[in-house]
């Protein structure tokens, strides 16, 4: 993967850089020894890393402001961080940038239970925010995979999403206002406790620009009551085609479940031998997990078993206690740990249009012999969000790009078929190269004139998103040293 | 002269031919008399897909409301976000069009449950202000393949670029609805039943207040609804007598539509707030006849003619002028200003988008009278 070089007049100013840091920041909030900055050099996109000049760990808006200004005033690049759980590099750092951590901006500034928010900074993690609301019950909706290490910060960045989006949708959706830094060191606030926009959506673009427009240090997050209950039923079918067909089958009767998810063979395989979840061995397996009271999900089950038995499922089996429920999520729960365990993965993240589901999967079984590395496929089959994990061995020399190379032919499939190359990871360095599979070059440059209005020297966040090659005429003239 | 482009290639010609600014409209539904040549979307219009296993519809942006609500109805689904029809409470004509919906981000009082029009929107395609065609999004539930320009356009008024196409996630029509009625005259009061609904497990798809009535609407499967129905009028019996409303649907219409405003003298302000400050709200307002939806947080306001709300709105939230004599609307403008950091950027947009400043001039960015 191509980063830009680093600019040499900026490395030549570290000494400064730091000083005027150390100037505004605790001590110990900034990090310029060598050896500590290893810590930042790369996220959950481990192939790739590259130590930062520093990093800078603030603890309020005011501190993320003053060292915005300074970065701003001497043309260095800032690369946002919130846990570092990226898979497409969202926060990779170039040699010449400062990571900004909001690790140790993690309290809750406001719990409003009458009005259903909660403001937080952004360092807090995702599963702490639901922890935060939980003794009254309620609950933050987005559960990304990686929620009990995931910050806020990358939610917003990346547009998160998670199992149960289906009903309850991602971080945008649940998004209501943000206390932003911008690159110049400028606050502002967009949205609150109010809902929508008076003028332009705002909030709409900042959510999901992977740390591009601003830095986020706050926001509003909509809370909701949990439900009563919630119960899964598991189900395997002797094809991916039936499968698919009954997931389109369930929507379109009017259930809307709070998740649905899908894996094929090679999962179902895997997962069973790491967390022997006592899975059904089959070609493909659906959880469909419903919310309500007792009568409410029996009646919503009921319709769904009955819908589920017109594709003649070779297993059918529904949590009658909670412990059976955990079995049932426990296989798909583990998925990524059990792949982890046989081999390197990478993660894809393609979404597709549900009926293209059938079609998809058996050209993926095709790429997959073609290029001879296996892959096992778990996702939200409601939504359409696919999880491919191809599987390789990083230490034999040219896997590693054999990999990219298939990850790559999967996700222009998904564009083919009229999906989008990343439904919820977000496009980092990972996908950036695919982004001209998507979009045409004046759709990039429609999203590029957002970015100049922004952050009009492009210091933030450098060379994620947007092809190099696109962005060059952009990136290129950094302003003179202060 | 009006321009009425039939395809998507003919809108881009004539945005770029364009020599003066355009007036953007759909079905012109809204009543707006900005200055300019006419540009109907009217003629961008067809539905080009719809799945309904996989919950999405595609849409010219001309495409008539009307067209669409029938084709989902046909497979039992619907636009969840409710958008509401202006012509009863503008005194209009025309047939509302998806472009406009989705211009201005209409969103009925099932916004407080499943979003806004915004969140149900998977995709545009719109012209720029140089006549650059220009796709965002696609047509898929999850996407974050680039920046999401699909926000930014819903609610742009037609200030950023005209529509073509719009894509949107739809969902299932619900077996059954039940509304549950409490007599309460003040609002403050009103907003505490409804938050106390809005509060439990029990999945309120609509939390209004009008005529002296706090109302409270679920929707699903039969039994579902009759079992929460039931629980939800123990949440409310400390407000008062609770009842089951018999014209439910139609009421919700009327709701949306802020019926109550149909037909009577006087200006109408739309004001979102946290339902919190409501009633601190509409104690500043000092004047005028009140409608609660989204839970007490938007305010519906019947003020005499030439009141500007923004003035007296001390709380956090917005206020957007919706209906008044087009003297009025020239001169105070419709749009509540923003803080200074913020206009600039939206300016900076605009420029980006229509750098000829062709769109709807002076809509969104008129300067506000104090």
């Amino acid at each position: 993967m191509e980063m830009p070089l680093p600019d040499p007049a900026i490395l030549a100013k570290k000494s400064s850089l730091v000083e005027r840091l150390r100037a505004v920041l605790p001590g110990d909030a900034v990090i310029s020894d060598e050896a500590e900055t290893r810590a930042y050099e790369c996220d959950a996109l481990t192939a790739y890393r590259c130590p930062p000049l520093c990093a800078v760990l603030p603890s309020s808006t005011e501190q993320v402001a003053a060292v915005l200004r300074i970065c701003h005033e001497m043309g260095v690049p800032v690369v946002p961080r919130g846990s570092g759980t990226s898979l497409a590099g969202g926060a990779l750092p170039t040699a010449d940038c400062v990571i900004l951590g909001v690790a140790r901006m993690n309290a809750v500034l406001e719990t409003d239970y009458n009005n259903r928010f909660i403001r937080v900074q952004t360092g807090r993690t995702n599963l702490s925010v639901s922890g935060a609301v939980e003794e009254e019950n309620f609950f933050y909706a987005p559960d990304p995979s990686s929620q009990l290490a995931c910050a806020i910060a990358g939610n917003i960045a990346m547009n998160s999403g998670g199992a149960h989006c289906l009903k309850y949708g991602v971080t945008t959706n649940n998004l209501m206002g943000v206390t932003m830094v911008m690159m110049d060191g400028t606050v502002v606030e967009i949205g609150g406790a109010h809902l929508d926009a008076p003028g332009l959506d705002l909030l709409g673009v900042i959510c999901g620009s992977e740390g591009q427009l601003g830095v986020v240090t706050e926001a509003t997050l909509r809370i909701l009551r949990k439900p009563e209950g919630a119960r899964p039923v598991l189900m395997g079918f002797d094809s991916n085609e039936v499968a698919g067909a009954c997931v389109s089958d369930i929507i379109k009767a009017g259930v809307l479940p709070v998740a649905i998810e899908f894996m094929d063979r090679p999962c179902i395989e895997a997962c069973e031998a790491f967390a022997q979840a006592g899975y059904p061995m089959c070609e493909a397996l659906l959880i469909v997990e419903v919310e309500g009271s007792e009568a409410e999900i029996a009646h919503q089950l009921g319709l769904i078993k009955e819908i589920a038995a017109r594709h003649n499922p070779v297993e059918l089996r529904e949590a009658k206690d909670a412990d059976e429920a955990g079995r049932i999520w426990l296989g798909r729960k583990s998925a990524f740990g059990a792949m982890g365990q046989i081999n390197d993965y990478m993660c894809l993240d393609g979404t597709i249009p549900v009926s293209e589901l059938p079609f998809v999967l058996r050209r993926i079984g095709e790429l997959s012999r073609e290029y001879g590395l296996d892959v096992a496929n778990v996702f939200h089959a409601g939504d359409g969000n696919m999880h491919p994990l191809i599987l390789f061995n990083a230490n034999e020399p040219g896997q590693l790009e054999l990999c990219e190379a298939l990850g790559a032919e999967i996700l222009k499939l998904c564009v083919e078929v009229g999906g989008c190359l990343t439904g919820e990871h977000g496009v980092g360095i990972e996908k950036r190269d695919l982004m001209l599979h998507q979009y045409s070059d004046a759709d990039l440059e429609a999203q590029m004139a957002v970015k100049d209005v922004f952050d009009p020297q492009w210091l933030l966040n450098p060379a994620k998103v947007f092809p190099l090659s696109v962005s060059q005429a952009r990136r290129a003239p950094r302003p003179a040293a202060a | 002269m009006a321009v009425k482009p039939e395809n998507e290639a003919e809108l881009s010609a004539g945005v770029a031919g364009a020599r003066g600014p355009l007036r953007v409209q759909g079905g012109g539904t809204r009543g707006f008399q900005g200055a300019g040549e006419l540009l109907e979307t009217g003629g961008l219009a067809g539905i080009e897909l719809y799945e309904p296993g996989a919950l999405t519809l595609v849409a010219g942006a001309g495409t008539p409301l009307a067209e669409i609500e029938a084709a989902l109805e046909a497979e039992g689904q619907r636009l969840a976000f409710e958008p509401m029809d202006h012509r009863g409470l503008m005194g209009t004509g025309g047939e509302p069009t998806i472009g406009g919906v989705v211009a201005a981000n209409v969103s009925g009082p099932r916004r407080i449950q499943v979003g806004a029009c915004r969140d149900h929107l998977l995709g545009v395609r719109f012209v720029d202000g140089t006549g650059q065609v220009i796709s965002n999004g696609g047509r898929v539930m999850k996407n974050v393949t680039g920046y999401d320009l699909v926000k930014l356009m819903a609610g742009s008024w037609g200030t950023l670029g005209v529509l073509s196409q719009v894509s949107l996630k739809v969902l299932p029509k619900p077996e059954t609805q039940a509304t549950l009625a409490v007599e309460i005259a003040d609002a403050g009061t009103a907003v505490r039943a409804l938050s106390a609904a809005l509060g439990s497990p029990f999945e309120v798809s609509g939390a209004a207040h009008a005529e002296g009535q706090a109302l409270v609407r679920i929707e699903g499967f039969e039994g579902s609804v009759s079992y929460r129905a039931g629980r939800l009028a123990e949440v409310l019996a400390p407000f008062g007598a609770v009842r089951e409303v018999a014209e439910g649907a139609a009421l919700w219409t009327g709701i949306r539509d802020v019926l109550a405003f149909h037909g009577v003298p006087g200006d109408v302000w739309r004001i979102s707030v946290k339902p919190g400050d409501t009633a601190a709200a509409v104690a500043d307002f000092g004047t005028g006849q009140i409608v609660l939806d989204w839970g007490g947080g938007l305010i519906w306001a019947l003020v005499p003619e030439g009141t500007d709300l923004r003035a007296r709105l001390r709380v956090p939230g917005h206020a957007t002028l919706v209906r008044a004599a087009a003297g009025t609307r020239a001169r105070i403008g419709m749009f509540h200003p923003e803080s200074a950091p913020l206009a600039r950027i939206a300016e900076g947009l605009r420029a980006r988008f229509d750098p000829r400043g062709i769109f709807n001039p002076g809509l969104m960015s008129a300067p506000v009278g104090a």
